[in-house]
């Protein structure tokens, strides 16, 4: 759908050259939500950018549907952007038209009839839950609304991709949710390969299939969200997975815990079937040995249960020893040392 | 030697209307050219949509080069041009003229300023959506800017009613020409202050009218 072939952005800034993006292929593939995450200057936005051509790639090439865009004339260009939806942090709508005028907008540019426009800016209003608003202006709508009439504005075209340039970024977390549960409908129900950016590990986790994670203009890692979250390869991802889920007690717990006397803690990681049965009690209760969660959670990714607990095991420390190497043969057990927090 | 006031009344309302034909043509003149000057500066800018070093830089150091002249000077100064493009320096049309050239630079400038404060996220919008430059220059570009550009016409409005005083003084007609022939060569204090009366009245209708109209469009 949209292929990155080894795919490099410089700027010069004066003198100084910026190397904004290095060498990236990636493939992102028809149907998929596909997210891109990155600190501030990893340089995701002007990837995302190369996908419409909004920044010419310095060297490599940018595919759409198997078309390197760069190749083509302006007027095609132009036509081609149409069947590429974008939404921003920031919303760019324009202040001098109507919700209505700014869904409209992009049907105005593509010549279609007054009155197709009405009926399609109509059905796409009401498809975002806004069809109360059509003759508000944008400064009368709050940060989730004008959101709406971005996403509702770029789908005016009925384009095949919808790429997100930070679109929650400026919105407090319940509306963030209804963004997100909006972009995942337009996914589903329309079929559109939605190609995101963001910085916020949680944007990934709710509605992502795959991502990318970037620094410094290169693409760190990629893979399924589940993968990344349950097998995180490189520190930068761990850094982000650790934005969303602290799998650590605080220091200060950790030393009370030791101070009164705690045991040797155990990471127990499980994804996938493995939770539904009840495997920590059956081999604990065959060795006579005690278990107590300390720390941990259980979360649903991709429809798939991964859980990440911190348990301390009591009992006799041979029986702990057989339980320890009955349970490593089922999930993935790991000591945890207690000074690492 | 005193004005017959009951004579001279249809003098001042033609003179009046001779002012505010001036303006008013001058304006749509000015605007015309101001606009067209202002949208090329905007757009050749460097990282604009038509970005073009060349054509800015010419552009940019011809208007600083005009606009500085006061144009009781430039008036003077032009009017070889003026003789050359309306046939005569003395009358309304021979006023119309440098009054629209010297608007028409000022125009330039605020339509380039206030095409600078809108938010370049908007014209990226345009442009991911499949807008030419042609497209974003009058489907983005002036709208946005429209609210504060009224606001901008309404300023050069009140200069070009100043100009136009100045250029009744050298032959341009208008109630610039009948305060300086009747109430300063003359001494006739009371043309004087009718004069400056009706040119405060217009000034404040310009601004009242300025105002109405763009808040209207900005719609606070």
């Amino acid at each position: 759908m949209i292929e990155f072939k080894n795919a490099s952005k410089t700027f010069r800034l004066g003198k100084r050259e910026v190397n904004a993006v290095k060498g990236v292929s990636l493939a992102i593939e028809q149907g998929e939500i596909f997210g891109i995450i990155g600190f501030s200057g990893a340089g995701k936005s002007t990837l995302l950018r190369l996908v419409n051509l909004l920044e010419q790639p310095t060297s490599g090439a940018i595919q759409i549907q198997g078309v390197d865009l760069a190749t083509l004339p302006k007027k095609e260009l132009r036509k081609l952007r149409r069947k590429i939806g974008m939404i921003f942090q920031n919303f760019n709508l324009f202040s001098s038209r109507t919700v209505a005028g700014n869904v409209a907008y992009p049907l105005k540019l593509a010549g279609i009839p007054k009155k197709e426009i009405n009926e399609r800016v109509s059905e796409l209003l009401s498809f975002v839950g806004l069809t109360d608003k059509a003759n508000d202006y944008p400064e009368q709508l709050s940060g989730g609304q004008k959101q709406r009439v971005g996403i509702a504005r770029a789908l005016a075209t009925s384009p095949d991709i919808l790429i997100c340039d930070e679109a929650t970024s400026a919105l407090d977390p319940d509306t963030t949710s209804d963004i997100l549960r909006l972009l995942k409908k337009v996914n589903h129900e329309l079929g559109i390969t939605v190609l995101l950016i963001t910085h916020e590990m949680h944007v990934i986790q709710s509605i992502c299939d795959r991502v990318a994670v970037m620094e410094e203009g290169e693409v760190i890692e990629v893979g399924s969200v589940f993968d990344t979250f349950t097998n995180p390869k490189h520190p930068t991802t761990k850094r982000f997975i650790k934005s969303v889920e602290n799998d650590l007690p605080s220091a200060k717990l950790l030393r009370e815990w030791r101070e009164k006397g705690g045991k040797r803690l155990y990471r127990v990681t499980f994804k996938g079937e493995i939770t539904n049965a009840p495997v920590l009690s059956q081999i604990t209760q065959k060795y006579s040995v005690d278990f107590n969660i300390v720390h941990g959670y259980i979360r649903e990714l991709q429809e798939r249960l991964f859980g990440n607990l911190l348990i301390s095991f009591e009992g006799n420390a041979d029986a702990i020893e057989s339980a320890m190497i009955e349970l490593q043969s089922i999930v993935d057990v790991e000591e945890v040392e207690l000074d690492a927090g | 030697m005193r004005v017959d006031w009951t004579t001279f009344w249809p003098r001042i309302l033609e003179s009046t209307g001779e002012t505010i034909f001036m303006v008013i043509l001058t304006l749509i003149f000015g605007s015309i050219l101001g606009i067209g000057f202002g949208l090329l500066l905007y757009v050749t800018r460097k990282g604009n949509i038509l970005e073009n070093q060349l054509v800015f830089q010419i552009m940019n150091i011809f208007i600083n080069i005009i606009r500085p002249i006061p144009f009781i000077i430039f008036l003077v100064a032009i009017s070889p041009l003026t003789r050359l493009v309306v046939g005569t320096t003395i009358g309304t049309w021979a006023a119309i003229f440098p009054m629209t050239i010297a608007a028409s630079f000022g125009i330039a400038r605020i339509v380039e300023n206030n095409l600078v404060s809108i938010d370049p996220g908007v014209v990226e919008a345009a442009k991911a959506m499949g807008a030419s430059p042609f497209q974003i220059i009058y489907t983005v570009l002036i709208p946005e800017a429209l609210g504060p550009l009224i606001l901008g016409l309404t300023f050069v409005t009140v200069s070009l009613i100043d100009f136009s005083a100045m250029a009744g003084t050298v032959g341009g007609g208008g109630l610039g020409h009948v305060a300086m022939t009747y109430g300063y060569q003359r001494f006739d204090g009371s043309v004087m202050l009718v004069t400056v009366i009706i040119l405060i009245i217009l000034v404040q209708l310009a601004q009242w009218l300025g105002n109405t109209i763009s808040r209207k469009i900005m719609r606070r």
